[in-house]
Formats: structure tokens, C-alpha cells, sequence
């Protein structure tokens, strides 16, 4: 009985030293963190996607509280979440404009001239293989590398090709850096036009290996509104973001191949089997 | 040296099929009305144009001249008009820059250098100078400017020649043929490159597979002082660094080149075709292919300009009897799989080969069962299997780490692995994610 009581007694002595030894290095050691810094950690989408520069959410935090960023760096937060962020840390939010991920190539598989390919499904891996099985050296090859980078799930692979669901989409960038053939562009999410393929050969020889391609027979350019709306490069058009079209030029072009198209009907498959 | 068969460490021996072709002797390829030769035949710098659309150029005439140091220049492979400078489908399967060269039948040449009649008292500096004019490349399949090989810095004295006869590749039976019926022409070569380095002797290795090369090319060497040594029939008895070790046991360091060891390599082709730049002054517009594979009526060997498309060669290998499963530029292990038969024929072009379906394997990815095979055949004695998991976690870091780099894509390893992993393609990435991140620094 004693030698329980002792060791009971040992235990709750010992216990109590430490204890005291422990709450006085908690005193004596103690870092100072902003107490901010937590608060704006929860605020932000958590994800750490990466599309603001940092290190993930908890990085971007530190620097939007230490004043080197501000809180509209972040591409994937909602507007009332950044204007939540400011308003508690008494900051300007800044000024960003939302912007969205557009895979340039609407070459799905009942479109295009595709090669038999049996080695990895990964773009980056394909791509070593003939510079992809597909027919365009310069189209989605659809393997998918963007739509697993993507932390959103935004991209979907369908029929070989990869769609970007704008309402998914954050615009964080990630797919961009994984793409291979740089197909895809972050295009202000304003913008809903845009000319989807990325071939800069010729009409004639991308006419041979895609029904979809934008051959630059300029019916685009001359039905927009204003002349520099739509941009010729090369044998391919692009959509001039800093004065952009409306969306029903698309409507009012009638684009040939269908290359021209609304990010949000894309998406939707509206223009799937329509192809001439 | 001894008859004693020799080989390196590791290597696989898959089925050669080369009794498709080696029996057939080599023929003309007939003159087309149309070459289109891709400008960058060559590893290193791409060659710069010298002729513009339009211009009429004489057979052998310069089209383009070497872009630096480590390229070689383009000659014509007939006279005629240069119709296009454009782009057509490269070997790496995206459309590079070419030249098109519409024949005018006259054949007619003009070449721009002279033979070299005196080439046994020539100075070496003037061999050399003309190895580099005649655009001769490594026609086993690298496609390395030969006159870089043969300018080795002051510290590293080549003290070895080896001429590469292995022809390990299944199927390819290009060299073989050439041994055979132009082994007057190598062993030339081979005492022109001897002279450059200043050499007393060359040593020409050939696998046994191939013993009436041997026997002609031992009846022919003796006089010039050139050793013919059998190989054992291993693959990739051919690699550069497999073949130093099997004929002298030196082994290249890794990141380092054979002239690290005192060796120099040149494939018994490209040997040929410093015959043909010196004795006959004529530059390198044209090489053997063997044309083979199942699918095809009358596999063979041609001799072929450069330029002429894949299409006209299987058009004169007979077509085909079945359709064609893969199309491949060189072997079936490290052959470049095609997507158009409007690619051309290069410098380095050693074999056009077309699989039937049954023959090509579908990558399975299954996991791996740590049996080891690859490990055991190897030849550079890297680890495959820990790489390629390294690989598919996207640890290209510890991918590098493990020698990735090291890795010469000869495919034994897929070969062999039970679980059908593709890990020669998960190298193939390795090295590019590496070589992306080095250029990004």
C-alpha cells in the first residue's frame, strides 16, 4: 500500500514540476505571430493552388498581412471574399481582372486525323511519341495532363479534347505550365469569344487534318464592329482581348469551320456534330 | 587480337527477323521527280540555307552550309530546281524546315570539291577538312557530325579507332549489305580515318550473326593493317558506349564522350562515306535503307537519295499485303514510330520498317513486381524499374539522381519487363522534364 501511495505521490509531484517548467517556457519562448494571419488563412479558398505565386493559401496570407501583395492576387477568391479580406485588414483590395483558362483547339476526335497510339496517357508523355498521334502537331492531343492539374476540376476531357467549364474555372494557371503544345491561354473572363485552334500552318493543310480549323478566311474580321476586334496572324485569327468583340459576332459571322466560338456554348457542347 | 567472340555486360536478344532482308543485295532506288530534304539532318546547329526558290543546282551542289562547328552542311541529291523552301513532316513527328528539289533528269553532277587522288600522303588537316565539306554524319542512326569525332582536343589523344559493323537492331540488314558488297569501300574509309588520327591500325567490330561480312571484310582489311574482331550477337551491341567496352574493356564515363577513353567511333556507313568524299569526291546525298517488315510483299535494300520519301520506298519494297500496324524510322527497338509516309529519308535513316498488328504490344502500366529483369540487362547499368517509379510520381529529381540522364533508350528494359511497363518512354520524359528545368535555370 505505501509503495503505491508513494509512487502516487512521485507522479503528481513530478507532474506538477514539469508543468510549472513547461508554462514558464511557453513564456519565455513565445513567438509572436500575427493573430491576423490566422484569420485571413480561413478567409482564403484553402486549396493552395498556387495561382498567386506563393507557396500555397497559408504563404499568400503572410504576404497579403506583411503588405507585400494584396488580397486580388489571389485568382481563385470570390470579389465579396477580397473585399472581406480588405475590410478586415483596412487595406485596398486592389485591382485584378478575372480572367479564365481557354484551350485554343476545339479538334475533338470525330473531327480530326489521329494516329494509333498505345503508349502512356499523359500529354507530356505522348508528346514524345511523334509529337502526339494527332494529325495537327499543334492541337489538344487530349490526354488529359491539364484536367488532372487542374485543382478545380474545371476541364473536362471530352471526345479527346480538353473544355474548360468557365463557371468552374478559376483562372489559377496551373493547366497552362502542364500543357505541352501551350495551347492554353488565361483570356479575360469577360471575353466570351474566342477563336479556338492554334495551328499557324496553312488553310489548306489544316483543312486536311481537321474540320474545325480556323483557316483565317477572315468572315470573322469583317463582321465585327470594328476592324482591329479580331486580329489576323499569320494564317490564323486571333480574338484582340484589349478591345474585344461582342458575343453575338459569333452568330453574325458564321464562321465556316465553327473555329469561332462562345467560351459558355463551347462548354456547353452546343457546337458538338454542328461541324461542316 | 583473338577470334574469342566478345560482349559488354547486360543486353537482351530478341528475335532479329533480319532474314527478311540480308540476302537481298542492295539496288538503285530509281531518279524521282521530287526530293524534299529536310535541312537538319544533323544533331548540333541546323545548317543555313545558301539557295533560294528557283535557283538550278547541279547534283552534289551545296544547299546549305554548316550553322557552327557541331553541324554539317546539305548538299543536293540531283540536279534540278529548288521548287519550295517550306516545311514537311520531320522524324520527331512536327513539321520542320525542307527543301524541295524538282529533277531534271540530267542527273548531271557538280560536285564542289575534287577527289583527293593522293589520299594515302594527304595532311590529316585537309581529310578532315573534307569529312566536314562533304556533310558525312553518323549514318548508324545519331546522326553526329563526323568531323566533330574526328577533332578531338589536344589533353584527350584518340588512340583507338573502332569502326561500328554490329547492325544489333532487329530486322536492319543496311550495314550488313554494305560489309558484303562494299567492303573495299569501308575498309578505304576506315585506313582514311586511321591516317587523320594518325593511327597505326582500326579495329572493326562486326557481330556474329554476320559471318560473311566477316569473312570479306578479313580478306580485304589484312593489307591496310585494319583488325576485323567478331562480336557476340547481343543487343545494343551497337551502342556507342557498349561497343568501346565489348572490343577494348574501356568503359565511358557517364556525361562523358568516347574520346574520355582514347576512343573514336564511326559506323562502317559513314566510313563508306568518307571513301566516297575523298577517293571519289563526291559529298553525302545518299545511303542504304533497308525497307522490311512483315506487312511488306518484297522486303529489301535500297540505296536511296536523301530526301526521297518513305511512301516511294514502300512503293518499291512491292506495298503492302495487310495493313500495317506502325510504321517505324529505323529499328523496331529504338526506331522513331511515323504519323505520315511523306516523312523523308536522312542521313542517318538506316531502316524503314512496318509492323504487322499482332507484333506491337499494348502498354499495360501494370504495377511493377521488383523481379528485376531490367536491372539485369541494362547496359549501362542503371535502375530501370526504381527509375520509372521515380518517373510516375513526377520525382524527376530523384529520377535524375538515379542516373536517368545515363539511360541510352536502347528499350531493353521494356522489352524484357513481364509487367509490360513503358519505361523507355517514362525515360524519354525524365530527360525532357530534366533538359526543361536546366533550360529554365
Amino acid at each position: 500500500m505505501t509503495i503505491i501511495l508513494t509512487a502516487l505521490l512521485f507522479a503528481a509531484v513530478l507532474g506538477a514540476v514539469l508543468a510549472l517548467v513547461i508554462g514558464a517556457a511557453a513564456k519565455a519562448f513565445a513567438v509572436e505571430t500575427d493573430a491576423r494571419l490566422e484569420t485571413v488563412t480561413d478567409m482564403l479558398p484553402g486549396v493552395n493552388c498556387g495561382g498567386c505565386g506563393y507557396a500555397g493559401c497559408a504563404d499568400f496570407a503572410k504576404a497579403v498581412v506583411e503588405g507585400r501583395t494584396v488580397p486580388s492576387q489571389c485568382p481563385v477568391c470570390m470579389t465579396a471574399d477580397i473585399d472581406r479580406i480588405s475590410e478586415y485588414l483596412g487595406i485596398t483590395a486592389g485591382k485584378k481582372e478575372k480572367v479564365l483558362a481557354v484551350v485554343r483547339c476545339c479538334g475533338s476526335i470525330p473531327v480530326t486525323v489521329r494516329s494509333p497510339y498505345n503508349g502512356i496517357g499523359d500529354c507530356r508523355s505522348a508528346v514524345l511519341v511523334a509529337g502526339g498521334a494527332k494529325g495537327c502537331d499543334y492541337g489538344c492531343i487530349g490526354f488529359g495532363s491539364c484536367a488532372h492539374a487542374c485543382p478545380f476540376d474545371a476541364i473536362e476531357i471530352r471526345d479527346g479534347l480538353a473544355v474548360v467549364h468557365p463557371d468552374l474555372c478559376t483562372g489559377c494557371g496551373k493547366c497552362v505550365e502542364t500543357c505541352p503544345k501551350k495551347l492554353i491561354v488565361l483570356a479575360p473572363a469577360a471575353v466570351d469569344v474566342h477563336v479556338y485552334c492554334n495551328s499557324p500552318e496553312k488553310g489548306a493543310l489544316k483543312r486536311k487534318v481537321c474540320k474545325t480549323a480556323c483557316i483565317a478566311c477572315r468572315k470573322c474580321v469583317k463582321a465585327a464592329d470594328s476592324e482591329d476586334q479580331m486580329m489576323i496572324k499569320g494564317f490564323l485569327v486571333e480574338t484582340n482581348y484589349s478591345n474585344p468583340p461582342l458575343p453575338d459576332l459569333v452568330e453574325k459571322t458564321g464562321c465556316p469551320t465553327r473555329a469561332l466560338r462562345l467560351a459558355s456554348e463551347h462548354a456547353a457542347g452546343v457546337y458538338e456534330g454542328v461541324s461542316k | 587480337m583473338s577470334s574469342k567472340p566478345r560482349k559488354f555486360k547486360g543486353g537482351v536478344h530478341p528475335n532479329d527477323s533480319k532474314a527478311l532482308s540480308e540476302t537481298k543485295p542492295v539496288q538503285e532506288a530509281p531518279l524521282l521527280e521530287k526530293y524534299t530534304l529536310i535541312v537538319t539532318q544533323n544533331i548540333g546547329a541546323p545548317p543555313e540555307l545558301v539557295v533560294q526558290k528557283g535557283d538550278t543546282v547541279k547534283k552534289g551542289a551545296l544547299l546549305a552550309k554548316a550553322g557552327g562547328f557541331v553541324s554539317v552542311p546539305l548538299h543536293s541529291p540531283t540536279s534540278g530546281t529548288v521548287t519550295a523552301v517550306d516545311k514537311c513532316p520531320g522524324p520527331a513527328g512536327v513539321r520542320v524546315p525542307a527543301i524541295e528539289i524538282t529533277a531534271d533528269e540530267e542527273d548531271e553532277w557538280g560536285s564542289p570539291f575534287e577527289p583527293i587522288a593522293d589520299w594515302q600522303n594527304a595532311d590529316p588537316d585537309m581529310l578532315r577538312q573534307r569529312v566536314a565539306d562533304a556533310g558525312i554524319v553518323g549514318m548508324g542512326g545519331a546522326g553526329f557530325p563526323a568531323h566533330v569525332k574526328l577533332t578531338p582536343p589536344p589533353d584527350k589523344p584518340i588512340d583507338t579507332l573502332l569502326l561500328n559493323g554490329a547492325e544489333c537492331e532487329p530486322y536492319l540488314t543496311a550495314d550488313h549489305r554494305l560489309m558484303v558488297e562494299q567492303a573495299e569501300d569501308i575498309v578505304r574509309g576506315a585506313a582514311i580515318l586511321k591516317r587523320v588520327f594518325g593511327l597505326e591500325t582500326a579495329i572493326i567490330g562486326v557481330e556474329d550473326n554476320k559471318p560473311d561480312a566477316i569473312a570479306k571484310l578479313k580478306e580485304i582489311a589484312e593489307p591496310y593493317g585494319i583488325q576485323v574482331q567478331n562480336l557476340r550477337v547481343n543487343y545494343p551491341q551497337g551502342a556507342e558506349r557498349q561497343l568501346i567496352y565489348a572490343l577494348t574493356g574501356r568503359e565511358v564515363p557517364i556525361g562523358g564522350l568516347p574520346m574520355d577513353v582514347g576512343c573514336a567511333v564511326q559506323n562502317v556507313a559513314s566510313a563508306a562515306a568518307v571513301t566516297e568524299a575523298v577517293i571519289k569526291g563526291r559529298p553525302s546525298i545518299e545511303r542504304i535503307v533497308t525497307v522490311t517488315g512483315e506487312p511488306l510483299v518484297e522486303p529489301g535494300n535500297w540505296r536511296f537519295r536523301i530526301g526521297t520519301p518513305v511512301s516511294k520506298a514502300i512503293e518499291l519494297a512491292g506495298g503492302v499485303t495487310v495493313q500495317p500496324a506502325k510504321l517505324l524510322l529505323g529499328g523496331p527497338m529504338m526506331g522513331i514510330a511515323q504519323k505520315s509516309l511523306d516523312v523523308t529519308i536522312m542521313k542517318n535513316t538506316s531502316g524503314i520498317l512496318l509492323i504487322p498488328t499482332e507484333q506491337v504490344s499494348q502498354y499495360s502500366s501494370e504495377p511493377c513486381i521488383r523481379c528485376g529483369r531490367c536491372v539485369e540487362c541494362c547496359p549501362m547499368r542503371i535502375l530501370p524499374a526504381t527509375i520509372s517509379q521515380a518517373v510516375e510520381n513526377e520525382r524527376f529529381d530523384l529520377a535524375e539522381e538515379l542516373n536517368v540522364l545515363a539511360c541510352i533508350e536502347c528499350g531493353s528494359c521494356s522489352y524484357v519487363c513481364p509487367s509490360h511497363r513503358p519505361l523507355n518512354q517514362h525515360f524519354k520524359r525524365a530527360k525532357a522534364e530534366i533538359a526543361a528545368k536546366r533550360q529554365k535555370g
